[in-house]
């Protein structure tokens, strides 16, 4: 597991964009969000934690058909599907190398645009809490409709299709905590909810994926 | 006698055969009655005449729901037991549930105008009626992108069981992040909110055209699949000989 994780990790840092792609994006986001709403600071101070949960969101969408895509061309992942280890560990690991290669580089690079689009300094902390809570279960609904689509000639416009819908949960959950915290409220009940989306997600869609891995190699 | 020998094509063919013209006329008769006899009920005091919407809108919004449920039972028989026509029953309801959530939707905007002033509002409700819609739109397109029939069966069965818990997590997320505007269970039997009789008895008609209306469709939509099923083993045949 843990070579196929370092295996995972290598290629997206040598194949070129891994790490910076997903963050390159988000800063376009934020940079662009102003120029649509106005600079006013009393403007973009109350939208700033759904634009950055949303464009965390976006930017984790934009690496997801790479989670199998490419080994699913080369056929590494028919000798993954009949290696000693489950698929859905394969699965597992796939997804920790994802979020590790996009969902980490956002969340610390999350404070910054946070300043851009003038997140009260409250709001930080639970900025970075929630999304570190909340990229996780992105990433692990990603790998689930990437296995999906990973046949597919056309798959990347269904793939979001597919995967935004299941991230309305965690959104919901994420931006709240963020929200909460910048007013100063009680964030308690929210990242609760949160980690329990996750720590389920976590524990029960590598089964799906692996399932929609199968059929896909079959 | 099993109720699997019906997953048999043939013989579904040849029940639904003589069953499709009963439920076609029991479907249109109530439609008709339900509706026709909704439309002529008395004005209510508060709402006017607006009220009348309500045997559209609730039919339409109670098949929205029980139609996902009926799909993700298919999906189930189909992963477990390996029958055909369960695969294709799911793929032929999930047009006629997205219809319906949109029949929802859009009978809730035009009452929503007069009565709320606003043809939406980001109401739980309506958000994970939406939500309902996005799940059916990517359902639909998912069987629509894989070329091998049973590939697209599993794979949107497993989607169907994902999707079925993820729509009943928004539905309370989103419960959990705005307060709402629509009226609680239109249908509840507590005394005080219970609909008046006048209104109660043709909404339950039209329940039940409903619900015959879907069931009529469903059988002939399933028969098209299984039609189209064996056009494309009979040119696969021709192709190899």
């Amino acid at each position: 597991m843990i070579a196929l994780l370092a295996r995972d990790l290598r290629l997206a840092t040598r194949a070129g964009g891994g790490f910076g792609l997903g963050v390159a994006f988000f800063l376009i986001l934020s940079a662009l969000v102003p120029f649509g709403i106005g600079p006013d600071r009393a403007a973009l101070a109350p939208v700033a934690p759904g634009i950055l949960w949303i464009g965390a969101l976006l930017a984790c969408l934009l690496s997801l058909d790479r989670i199998f895509a490419l080994d699913h061309e080369d056929g590494s992942l028919d000798l993954l599907a009949t290696a000693p280890l489950p698929l859905e560990g394969a699965v597992a690991v796939k997804a920790l190398a994802h979020w590790i290669t996009t969902g980490l580089p956002l969340i610390l690079a999350a404070p910054i645009f946070g300043v851009l689009l003038q997140l009260p300094p409250a709001a930080m902390p639970w900025l970075v809490l929630s999304l570190l809570l909340g990229t996780p279960s992105l990433s692990m609904l990603g790998a689930f409709g990437a296995a999906i689509t990973v046949g597919l000639r056309r798959g990347g416009l269904l793939l979001s299709l597919l995967v935004l819908p299941l991230y309305i949960p965690t959104l919901i959950f994420g931006a709240e905590v963020t929200r909460r915290g910048a007013e100063g409220m009680a964030v308690q009940t929210p990242l609760v909810f949160l980690a329990g989306i996750t720590l389920a997600v976590a524990a029960l869609i590598p089964f799906a994926a692996a399932a929609a891995l199968r059929i896909n190699l079959r | 006698m099993s109720i699997w020998k019906y997953a048999n094509p043939a013989k579904f063919m040849r029940t639904t055969d003589r069953l499709l013209p009963w439920l076609v006329v029991s479907a249109a008769v109530c439609c008709t009655i339900g509706l026709v006899w909704g439309f002529l009920t008395p004005q209510d005091f508060r709402q006017g005449s607006t009220v009348k919407i309500v045997f559209l809108h609730v039919p339409a919004a109670m098949m929205a729901i029980n139609i996902w449920v009926m799909m993700l039972v298919a999906s189930l028989i189909w992963i477990i037991r390996r029958h055909h026509v369960s695969a294709l029953a799911a793929k032929a309801a999930a047009p006629i549930g997205a219809v319906m959530t949109l029949i929802a939707l859009t009978t809730g905007a035009i009452w929503g105008q007069p009565m709320w002033g606003t043809w939406w509002e980001w109401d739980p409700r309506l958000t994970s009626f939406l939500i309902l819609f996005l799940f059916y739109v990517g359902y639909i397109a998912l069987w629509s992108a894989i070329e091998d029939p049973d590939s697209a069966a599993d794979l949107t069965g497993v989607l169907c069981l994902v999707g079925s818990v993820f729509a009943l997590l928004s539905r309370y997320a989103v419960l959990f992040w705005n307060q709402g505007l629509h009226q609680g269970a239109s249908l509840s039997v507590a005394p005080g909110e219970r609909m008046s009789a006048v209104y109660r008895h043709p909404l339950y008609l039209s329940m039940l055209g409903f619900l015959l209306l879907f069931l009529a469709l469903l059988l002939i939509r399933t028969r098209t699949e299984i039609r189209k099923r064996r056009l494309a083993a009979l040119q696969a045949r021709e192709m190899r000989a």
